[in-house]
């Protein structure tokens, strides 16, 4: 494999981490846990916000993200022709 | 048929199933014993995970945790769930291609050093252990509740069990069982929450019927019924937090990192046959925990508002059965402090030392008779939280098929945790320990003996461990994970995205992390248990959450020693090339 190819594969793969994993943050640890107490003040249903996000939705956004990051990476893999048989 | 009686059912059949698939997939390579051949369907490996994962803590103690600290619960379920998705971005497919059978492999090929790979030994047995002990615990105390045999019986028989399956079947066996104890638990854990769900909010899923109004009344959410309720009663309330922001943090990182790092977890990507299929099969594994990881909170609000609107303010001969029978077990007191005869349910401690200790008198109203001294505060009343999950279907008088499935889920949900453990502790000792460092001139053959034997010597130690629990099972799970987060996770990630990560990097970082975590978790837990509160702590971090100031100092560590010591060797660098693309690199270049 060129060198080139590879670097550059591996530069789309840490970037697709790096933006995943900032989300991945923001659900949990700011929006579930630092700013927990602000946001409750908001309703989200019968939920509080910051309650929400700490008991609930950070863990479909945890399922949404791997199932985006597994679509995302087989693309980049078939983009960079190193896609497994 | 009795409540008892179906249990009995329940169990027999679900035990037959796992001993059946046992027989039908027997090991016959190291291969398989190790990762089941690599052949396992990445669904039917989500599920594996999944079992393997949620141990008896999460089935039959989370709900009844968040129940009783309410908001502040939420860091098991970020922390236990979130820690999937380091593993799927940051680990599974890096590892899967790396392509061999353990953690202690990647870490001693990675680092080329047998120091590195035995430092990493000695951790994995040291976590899955502590790990184990709880779990086989777990198995006796189900068998004891709800067959009404001796805890230590119930622990035999579930040796027993494990014993077959896993020293016969290794990984391939236990992925198989895993997927059908999956099924089970599971299937224990919601029909109760969703039954209850329609019978207090109307709405089937109990993960939406936490948001919705309470049944019989639209103008009121479940969650502002239980805020006042808690308020009411000046208890904490149930959707604000209490912990320090920082410690919350630090727990749920630690969590998460540990989640990631424990080897238990890692393995169970070595066993699927390509990287595409590691990185899919995490985000099932974490389907199949969201299931039940969405409906604790769920189970847990449910359960208080029934445990206060049942007992609060009751007078004790009129008290549900349920509430003597626990009480018969030992899990819950009542001290008529103002001897009205009513039980008072309020906040704060009941009495001092917090857990009951009975005389074998009986008090003037027909209760346990207690010794402990009574607090100043009005509770009367002490409610052990685990609890919650166990008799939460009989105060919410569910038939007694429902009740009867508890019992069938708590033990697939330890069974599948103890097997992954003990796969991983034999695997340690017959691969990584003689295999590859003692007696490197073995066959396959003698090494599968090996496994076997080492299998089977694990299950003993975890079922004496079972029988007669170290005072300190309950303090040092905390142990597992921040190790797990300071010595696994800072390693094996420099490992991938670290090119220039040494071996003497390595050594030192785990042993940075290891030491570090450890000295401060047995400082507060043994050494004085008295300085264990938040003014003492560095920076407001519990023992809990220590880990990951570990892991922090584990990083810096790694990053200084490696910028100052030579880099690994051109062959190592090649294959950090190689494990960070799918198909192998080597090839490609021929063909180009």
């Amino acid at each position: 494999m060129k060198k080139e190819v590879m670097e550059s594969y591996w530069r789309s793969n840490v970037r697709l981490v790096l933006v995943l994993l900032f989300v991945w943050f923001s659900v949990s640890f700011l929006a579930g846990i630092v700013f927990l107490d602000f946001l409750n003040q908001f309703r989200f249903f019968g939920y509080k916000l910051g309650f929400w996000f700490s008991t609930q939705g950070s863990i479909y956004t945890f399922v949404a993200l791997i199932f985006f990051y597994a679509w995302c990476m087989n693309k980049i893999d078939e983009g960079h022709g190193v896609e497994e048989e | 048929m009795t409540a008892q009686e179906l249990t009995y059912l329940f169990v027999g059949l679900t035990f037959a199933l796992y001993i059946g698939i046992a027989i039908a997939s027997r090991s016959s390579s190291t291969g398989e014993f190790y990762v089941a051949g690599g052949h396992v369907n990445p669904i039917a490996n989500g599920a594996a995970t999944a079992a393997d994962w949620m141990s008896a803590a999460s089935f039959l103690s989370m709900a009844g945790i968040i129940a009783f600290e309410g908001a502040d619960g939420a860091r098991y379920l970020m922390g236990w769930t979130g820690g999937y998705v380091l593993l799927a971005l940051l680990f599974a497919p890096y590892l899967r291609k790396f392509g061999k059978y353990t953690v202690p492999d990647f870490v001693g090929d990675r680092y080329y050093s047998q120091t590195a790979r035995m430092v990493a030994v000695v951790c994995v047995i040291f976590i899955s252990f502590t790990y184990v002990a709880g779990q086989m615990r777990g198995v006796g105390i189900v068998f004891s509740r709800f067959l009404e045999v001796d805890i230590n019986t119930g622990v035999i028989i579930g040796m027993a069990i494990v014993f077959f399956y896993s020293v016969l079947g290794g990984m391939k066996g236990i992925t198989y069982t895993q997927v059908a104890q999956y099924c089970v638990l599971i299937f224990a854990y919601l029909a109760p929450a969703i039954y209850i769900s329609i019978i207090m909010t109307g709405n089937p899923l109990p993960m939406l019927g936490l948001g919705s109004t309470v049944a019989g009344d639209s103008s009121i959410f479940l969650l502002d019924k239980l805020d006042g309720l808690t308020d009411e009663l000046g208890m904490r309330i149930f959707t604000e937090s209490n912990k320090s922001m920082i410690d919350m943090f630090f727990i749920t990182a630690a969590l998460m990192a540990g989640t990631a790092g424990l080897p238990h977890v890692i393995v169970r990507f070595f066993t699927v046959p390509r990287v595409r299929d590691a990185r899919i099969s995490a985000a099932y594994a974490l389907v199949f925990i969201a299931l039940l990881y969405t409906t604790a909170p769920a189970v847990a609000a449910f359960a208080r508002i029934n445990i206060i609107e049942n007992i609060d303010s009751v007078s004790y001969s009129e008290l549900p059965q349920w509430f003597k029978r626990w009480e018969e077990a030992g899990l819950l007191a009542w001290l008529d402090k103002n001897g009205d005869g009513d039980v008072q349910y309020r906040g704060g401690a009941a009495f001092s030392p917090s857990k009951p200790i009975y005389s074998n008198e009986r008090g003037v109203n027909g209760e346990r008779e207690l010794v402990n001294e009574a607090t100043s505060g009005p509770n009367e009343l002490y409610i052990d939280r685990d609890i919650i999950v166990l008799a939460h279907p009989e105060i919410a008088k569910l038939p007694d098929w429902v009740v009867a499935l508890v019992a069938a889920g708590g033990l697939a949900a330890a069974l599948s945790t103890a097997a992954g453990l003990l796969l991983v502790i034999s695997t340690a000792i017959s691969h990584d320990l003689l295999k590859k460092t003692l007696m490197p001139k073995i066959s396959e053959r003698q090494e599968l003996l090996y496994a076997r034997f080492a299998a089977a010597v694990a299950v003993l130690v975890a079922g004496l461990f079972g029988i007669n629990p170290p005072g300190f099972v309950a303090e040092v799970v905390a142990f597992a994970f921040g190790l797990a987060a300071a010595t696994f996770f800072p390693v094996i990630f420099l490992g991938i995205f670290y090119k220039k990560m040494n071996k003497e990097a390595a050594i030192s970082a785990m042993l940075t992390g290891l030491v570090f975590t450890s000295s401060y978790i047995v400082y507060f837990k043994f050494i004085d248990p008295s300085a264990n509160r938040s003014v003492n702590w560095w920076f407001g971090i519990s023992p809990e959450g220590i880990g990951t100031l570990g892991m922090i100092f584990s990083f810096f560590v790694a990053f200084f020693v490696s910028r100052f010591t030579s880099p690994p060797p051109l062959e190592i660098q090649d294959l950090v090339d190689d494990i960070r693309v799918p198909v192998n690199s080597f090839e490609k270049v021929n063909e180009a």
